[in-house]
C-alpha cells in the first residue's frame, strides 16, 4: 500500500472518532454536571488525537485538517488541565488560611508601612500645627470654614445623604484608593510609599487642624468605628503593594515577569478579603459614624471588634477551624 | 517580539497559538470601548426620562434617588464591562470577539475569575497617564506583546483561531488516495477560493497545478478547469 492510500485509510478510519471526540466535548463544555464517563473518555482520546495531530502534520502542515485537529486538541488541553473549580470552598479557604498565610510573609513591609504612615501624619500635624496656614494644601475651603465655626465637615452628613448612598460613596472610595495602592506598587513601589506617605500626611494635618479648634475629639469620635478597618486595609494593601515593587526590584531565581505575577497573585488573595472588610467599613461608616444616636462607648465597642475579626482573620485565628 | 505562544503538553505533541499584537489589542478594545460608551449612554439618557418624566420636565426633589438610580448603573455599565464580560465570556468581550482574539493563560487554558479581575484592576496603572498610553508601551516593548495587567495576572492575548476550518469535510478519502493529503487540501483551497479570485489568477492557478498534478491542463475556460479540478477530488 502507498503512503496515499495509508493517510486516505487513516482519514476514513479516524474522521469519526474525531466527530465524536467534538460531540463529546461540547457536551462536557455545556453541561453542569457531566457523567464521568464522558470526562474519562475525553482523557482516553487526547494522546491519540495527539498522535493524530502529529501525523497531519507530517502530511500537510497547514492544510484544513490540520487545522481542525490543532482546535480540537485545544479545547480538549483546556478540559483536561482546567483547575478544579469550587467556589464557595476556594473563598472558604481564602478567609480562614490563604490569607492569613499572605499577611504573614507581609509582615515585615506591613511594620514598615505603619511606621512610614505614622511619621507621615506626626509631619502633617507638625506642619500644620507650626504653619496653620498649610492646612489650606490638605483641605477644602468649605471644610476649613466650617471647622473654623467650631462644626466638623460630618456634621449633618445624613441630612446631605442617606446612609445607603454615603455608605456606596465610601466603601466605592476606599476600594479604589486600597487597589491604586496596591497596584502603583508596579511602579517599583515607589507609587505606594507616596500613596501611604500622602494619607498619613493629611490624617495628621487634619488632626491637627481640628485639635486646634477643640473638635479632635469629636473627629476622633467620628472615626473610631470604621477607621481602625480602614486604616489597617490601607496599611495592608501598601504592604502588598510595597511586596510588588520588591518583586520587580529584587527578582531572585525567576524572571522579572513571573516573579510579578507571583507576587500580584498572592497580593490579589489578600485583596479579596481586604475589600470585604472595606464593604463592612463603609457601612459603618454610612449608617454608624455620622448617626449621632451612637455614643462613643457604642462606637468604640463597634470599632474594637471590627478590628479583632479584621486581626483574627489576617492573624490565623479560623486556621484551626479551616481543614474540618 | 515573539509572534507565537508555544504550548507544552505532556504527549509531545505541542500547539502554536499566535499572539495579538498592538494592532489587534487595539481594533478590539477601540470596539469595546465604543460599546460600552453607548450603552452607559443609553442607560443613561433612558433612565433620566424615565426618572423625569420626558423632555423638559422639571425633575424631582433630591439627587439621592438620581446618583442611585441613574449615575451609579450608568457608571458601574462604563466601569465594569470589561471585567464581567471577560468573566462570563471566558476571556472574550464582544470587541474582542469581533477582532478575533481571545485571553489566555500562558499555559493555552482559559483565565479564572482572579487572573481576569487582576488583569482589570491593573487598569490602573495601564491607562495612566491619559489613553493608555503606559499599556500600549508595554504592548510594544514586551516579548508578548502584553500590557501590565497581563503580565500580573499571566494572560496573552492571542488570535482565536476556534472557528470550523471544515476540515474533516474538506477532502474525500478517495481524493486523498489519488492525491495525496497535502494536494488534496490545496485543490479543495483553490475551488474553495474560486469565487474570490480574480479570473485570470484562478485560471493561471488551476493550470499549474493541474500541471503539477500530471493532468496536461490543456483546457482553457474558466468552468472547464474548475469542472477538472473538482472531478480531481471525485
Amino acid at each position: 500500500m502507498n503512503e496515499n492510500a495509508k493517510t486516505a485509510r487513516w482519514l476514513e478510519y479516524r474522521r469519526s472518532e474525531w466527530e465524536r471526540a467534538t460531540q463529546r466535548l461540547d457536551s462536557i463544555e455545556h453541561g453542569k454536571r457531566p457523567p464521568p464517563r464522558l470526562v474519562l473518555e475525553a482523557v482516553r482520546a487526547y494522546p491519540e488525537i495527539a498522535k493524530d495531530l502529529a501525523i497531519a502534520r507530517r502530511s500537510a502542515p497547514r492544510g484544513p485538517v490540520t487545522r481542525h485537529l490543532e482546535q480540537l486538541y485545544l479545547r480538549m488541553h483546556r478540559l483536561i488541565f482546567k483547575p478544579p473549580a469550587h467556589l464557595l470552598g476556594d473563598l472558604r479557604r481564602l478567609f480562614v488560611r490563604d490569607a492569613a498565610n499572605v499577611a504573614r510573609t507581609l509582615a515585615s513591609n506591613i511594620a514598615w508601612i505603619v511606621c512610614l504612615f505614622f511619621a507621615c501624619a506626626a509631619a502633617g500635624a507638625w506642619l500644620v500645627t507650626t504653619y496653620p496656614e498649610l492646612i489650606a494644601l490638605f483641605a477644602s475651603e468649605e471644610m476649613i470654614d466650617r471647622v473654623s465655626r467650631g462644626e466638623l465637615w460630618t456634621d449633618g452628613l445624613l441630612n446631605v445623604f442617606p446612609s445607603s448612598l454615603l455608605a456606596t460613596q465610601i466603601f466605592t472610595n476606599n476600594i479604589m484608593v486600597c487597589l491604586g495602592a496596591l497596584c502603583v506598587g508596579a511602579l517599583y513601589g515607589l507609587g505606594t510609599l507616596y500613596i501611604i506617605g500622602m494619607n498619613g500626611l493629611m490624617l495628621g494635618a487634619l488632626f491637627a487642624f481640628t485639635s486646634a479648634h477643640g473638635l479632635g475629639g469629636r473627629l476622633f469620635e467620628f472615626v473610631v468605628a470604621h477607621g481602625f478597618v480602614e486604616l489597617s486595609v490601607i496599611f495592608v494593601s501598601g504592604a502588598a503593594g510595597v511586596a510588588l515593587g520588591e518583586a520587580l526590584a529584587r527578582p531572585g531565581h525567576l524572571t522579572r515577569g513571573a516573579a510579578f505575577h507571583a507576587a500580584t497573585t498572592r497580593a490579589a488573595k489578600l485583596m479579596v478579603v481586604l475589600i470585604v472588610f472595606l464593604i463592612g467599613a463603609g457601612l459603618i461608616e454610612g449608617y454608624v459614624s455620622p448617626n449621632p444616636n451612637f455614643g462613643l462607648p457604642a462606637r468604640l465597642t463597634i470599632g474594637l471588634a471590627y478590628f479583632g475579626l479584621f486581626v483574627a482573620v489576617l492573624g490565623g485565628f479560623f486556621e484551626k477551624f479551616g481543614d474540618r | 517580539m515573539d509572534t507565537v505562544l508555544k504550548i507544552s503538553s505532556v504527549t509531545g505533541v505541542d500547539l502554536e497559538l499566535r499572539i495579538a499584537g498592538p494592532g489587534g489589542r487595539s481594533y478590539a478594545f477601540i470596539i469595546d470601548w465604543h460599546i460600552r460608551v453607548l450603552a452607559a449612554l443609553a442607560y443613561f439618557v433612558a433612565a433620566t426620562l424615565v426618572y423625569t418624566g420626558g423632555f423638559g420636565a422639571a425633575p424631582p426633589p433630591g439627587r439621592t434617588g438620581y446618583s442611585l438610580l441613574v449615575v451609579l448603573p450608568a457608571l458601574a455599565i462604563y466601569l465594569l464591562y470589561h471585567p464581567v464580560l471577560e468573566v462570563l465570556m471566558q476571556g472574550r468581550t464582544p470587541g474582542k470577539r469581533i477582532a478575533g482574539v481571545r485571553l489566555v493563560k500562558r499555559d493555552g487554558g482559559i483565565p479564572g475569575i482572579g487572573a481576569l479581575l487582576i488583569r482589570n484592576a491593573f487598569r490602573l496603572i495601564d491607562c495612566l497617564p491619559t489613553a493608555y498610553v503606559v499599556g500600549l508601551i508595554a504592548t510594544l516593548v514586551t516579548r508578548e506583546a502584553v500590557r501590565i495587567g497581563d503580565i500580573a495576572a499571566g494572560t496573552v492575548l492571542v488570535y482565536d483561531e476556534a472557528k470550523d476550518t471544515g476540515g474533516l469535510d474538506a477532502v474525500s478519502p478517495r481524493a486523498v488516495e489519488r492525491l495525496g493529503l497535502s494536494r488534496a487540501e490545496i485543490v479543495r483551497d483553490l475551488l474553495d477560493r474560486w469565487d474570490e479570485l480574480a479570473p485570470p489568477t484562478r485560471v493561471k492557478l488551476a493550470r499549474q497545478l493541474l500541471a503539477k498534478l500530471g493532468n496536461g491542463a490543456t483546457a482553457t475556460s474558466d468552468a472547464r478547469l474548475r469542472a477538472d479540478l473538482q472531478a480531481l477530488l471525485g
